[in-house]
């Protein structure tokens, strides 16, 4: 038999699974999957059609959006939100350097790993909203249950990050400075900080913009910030409104984008 | 290296001079725009009710225990909208993330002056608008129910996918796409076994790593009428069902943590 017979006369291109079984028994899955979940999604389609119109007029009200009639509102609402993400966000990168170094399995001892990574696991579980419903219940309505919400689920977001970077850094540079007789805080201050600073800041200011974000769904619930009068102004279909509050979340967030970008640099 | 005269002799110092005010400046406005913001949201807090949060909390959670089992088999159809929700918002988006993706990345997009600032404005858009805001705008134009959610989740993913997978698309290693030319092959050709095959196993990955988020925010949008679990939820809440609300937080840990394990197991396969 000759080589050119024993190979395959034509190329195919290697799967992405390479097991056979594995890949026809996840497609089957996923087909019997889809067909369920179609087959009980119930989706009014009359309704939607109807929708059409109002949903059509809401894009017009883009073209102008109303800033005007409702700035008061709308400016004590975007303040309102920029002071809960900046206390918010302070307090909670704060809170989470301890969480985070305890989380962290090459520097703390095992039972404050295991207790640290207890606390990210819970404050991770549940989205803002759900929290913010319960501090909405405990402390009342108004800012103060947001910044707590807010500061919350910061904890879980850059402590988990923190300790997952501290894992990930050079151990040969912290035995450095701890072979020159630094106490347990110095070690933390000259081995480990400078190492994973450059992109805790980075993250320190992506958490700023998650927490911008979030601040315009806990006011939904009763959290403060801009949420409240967004979801007014939707209850009331007075869409010109919501367009110009929508517009301005989207100018900040990007503010904040670009700055960060640069701050990174900067650092770097 | 840094070094300051103390006593007559060279001691080290970790910054120089103006390296330290500069590090004092940041540090001395940072806690002055702080201290100011936190005046204002004090100013707004009734102190009263924060010092009797404690009390509250604990009078809370007492009506929370134990949760009330027999509520569960009302929770599973909305258990499974959930994942529904999560799931085909995923699909909804990753389809529309891929294109949107091509068109952005700098190696791929067809016009960089025209098509890539239009790709990456549709990408800022659907990132800087939480998926319970389009559950809003959505419930409001085409009625309460599970195709809202869906819509929602998928409109604030495509942003997330698109902006990963671009990156990716960006990252990839152009002697492969050479190659692949140099053989004669056609610009799908191109695509299809120089760029495809590159950035396949990271798009597998922010697939299932946005799906896991998913399940996590789709478990809210109940809340504002767009199915899923928070519609019980909201219920159980208004009618102060707390044996009942305890229940439904459990789930959602569940369900979340479940999602979270399914999803690293997976990237880690891929990866």
């Amino acid at each position: 038999m000759s080589l050119a017979a024993a190979l395959p006369r034509r190329w195919k291109k290697p799967p992405l699974i390479k097991r056979a079984w594995l890949r026809w028994s996840l497609a089957l899955g996923a087909a019997i999957y889809l067909a369920l979940a179609f087959g009980t999604t119930e989706v009014n389609w009359t309704r939607v059609w109807e929708g059409l119109p109002r949903g059509a007029k809401f894009f017009a009200a883009f073209f102008p959006p109303d800033f005007v009639s409702r700035w008061s509102e709308i400016a004590d609402g975007i303040l309102e939100s920029l002071w809960m993400t900046v206390v918010a966000t302070v307090i909670g990168i704060a809170l989470s350097i301890p969480v985070g170094i305890g989380a962290a399995k090459n520097i703390a001892p095992a039972p404050v790993y295991y207790f640290c990574r207890g606390i990210l696991a819970v404050s991770r579980s549940f989205q803002e909203v759900i929290l913010a419903i319960f501090f909405v219940k405990l402390f009342g309505f108004g800012p103060f249950a947001g910044c707590v919400t807010l500061a919350f689920a910061t904890i879980g977001f850059y402590g988990k990050l923190l300790a997952e970077d501290i894992e990930d850094m050079d151990p040969a540079q912290a035995e450095a400075v701890r072979a020159t007789g630094a106490g347990w805080l110095q070690w933390i201050n000259y081995g480990v900080q400078p190492q994973v600073l450059p992109r805790m800041i980075g993250l320190g200011l992506y958490r700023f913009d998650i927490n911008f974000r979030e601040s315009a769904v806990v006011g939904i619930v009763g959290g403060g910030g801009i949420g409240a009068t967004l979801n007014t102004a939707f209850d009331r279909y007075e869409f010109d409104s919501a367009a110009a509050i929508l517009l301005i979340i989207i100018a900040i967030v990007m503010v904040v984008e670009y700055s960060s970008g640069y701050l990174r640099r900067w650092v770097q | 290296m840094a070094t300051a005269i103390k006593d007559g002799t060279k001691v080290w110092q970790r910054r120089d001079r103006k390296a330290q005010f500069a590090t004092w400046g940041v540090y001395l406005t940072g806690t002055a725009i702080f201290v100011y913001c936190w005046e204002l949201i004090s100013e707004k807090t009734t102190w009263a009710f924060v010092w009797d949060a404690p009390a509250q909390a604990g009078d809370l959670f007492a009506r929370m225990v134990p949760p009330d089992w027999n509520s569960i088999h009302g929770l599973w159809w909305p258990i499974w909208d959930t994942l529904n929700i999560a799931t085909l918002g995923t699909l909804m988006a990753i389809i529309i993330a891929v294109p949107v993706a091509y068109c952005a990345a700098r190696n791929t997009t067809p016009s960089v002056a025209f098509v890539r600032p239009v790709a990456l404005f549709i990408i800022v858009s659907s990132r800087s608008i939480n998926s319970l805001i389009w559950a809003l705008m959505l419930v409001t134009i085409i009625g309460p129910g599970v195709f809202a959610g869906i819509l929602s989740i998928g409109l604030r993913s495509i942003g997330f996918c698109a902006k990963l997978l671009y990156e990716a698309i960006e990252e990839i290693d152009e002697s492969q796409v050479e190659a692949v030319r140099a053989t004669g092959a056609s610009g799908g050709q191109v695509t299809a076994y120089g760029i495809v095959p590159q950035v396949l196993p990271a798009f597998a990955g922010i697939s299932v790593f946005r799906w896991d988020i998913n399940i996590r925010e789709s478990t809210v949008l109940g809340l504002v009428g767009a199915g899923g679990i928070g519609l019980p939820l909201n219920a159980a809440i208004t009618t102060l069902a707390w044996t009942q609300v305890s229940l439904i937080l459990l789930l959602i840990i569940a369900t979340v943590v479940a999602g979270e394990w399914v999803s690293a197991k997976v990237r880690h396969a891929i990866i």
